[in-house]
């Protein structure tokens, strides 16, 4: 994605998925776009999930590529 | 069962895991080991060293799953991984996976699933330092179908 870090304030998103519509990078295309084409992980409080999953207040989100330790 | 995660700048000893896991587990008879190093050359190209970056906050808990579905499958009596970050260079150890169980069946199954986990689950990142230039390695298809290989693996 060619950044590591963005700011940017919200209202409260109902999921993950909903977060990635509102997370534009830095060339204008929102996480959600990129994903489609892309492939990303996704870990809500240190768990790998789904972009169904729903979001609390103080939940951690993270996003990144596929891993490649070993 | 005995576990022992580490994620580390430092080396480690493949002989000195063998001694802990024998210390640990008196029950068991099989043991099983994997050492990943660093290779010197990637896609035709020469590798002078590696850098490898985590999750910090997630990392050690996705090798504790990992280890929970092994120990559940396989019966383990103990496992150990070692996993390095940080500058590594052409030849330097990576990642050790060590286990221990009754008998060496689980032992040989029970180290290539907890390996095949890592590969697709525990949130570590390799960059390669070529004369090229730097470049971010990309997942390969092939690990994802051996994982898939195991069944359920929901970390």
């Amino acid at each position: 994605m060619a950044c590591s870090e963005l700011a940017w304030t919200s209202d409260q998103p109902d999921n993950v998925a909903s977060l990635m519509t509102q997370i534009l990078l830095p060339d204008g295309q929102s996480l959600a776009s990129y994903a489609e084409t892309e492939s990303l992980l996704i870990a809500v409080n240190q768990q790998m999930v789904d972009g169904d999953t729903a979001l609390n207040p103080g939940d951690e989100v993270a996003f990144f590529p596929p891993v490649t330790g070993g | 069962m005995f576990r022992q995660v580490d994620i580390q700048f430092e080396d480690f000893a493949i002989d000195e895991a063998l001694g802990t896991l024998k210390a640990n587990t008196s029950a068991a008879g099989g043991f099983c080991f994997f050492a990943g190093v660093v290779r010197d050359m990637n896609d035709d190209e020469e590798i002078k060293s590696l850098y490898l970056e985590h999750y910090p906050e997630m990392t050690e808990k996705q090798l504790h799953r990992i280890l929970d579905q092994a120990e559940a499958r396989f019966g383990l009596l103990g496992a150990i991984v070692i996993h390095r970050i940080g500058s590594l260079a052409a030849r330097d150890n990576i990642v050790l996976v060590a286990v221990a169980a009754a008998h060496r069946g689980e032992a040989f199954s029970a180290c290539e699933m907890i390996m095949d986990y890592l590969k697709t689950q525990a949130t570590f990142w390799k960059k390669e330092v070529t004369p090229e230039g730097d470049r971010w390695v990309a997942a390969r298809g092939s690990d994802l179908s051996k994982e898939a290989a195991w069944g359920d693996s929901s970390a």
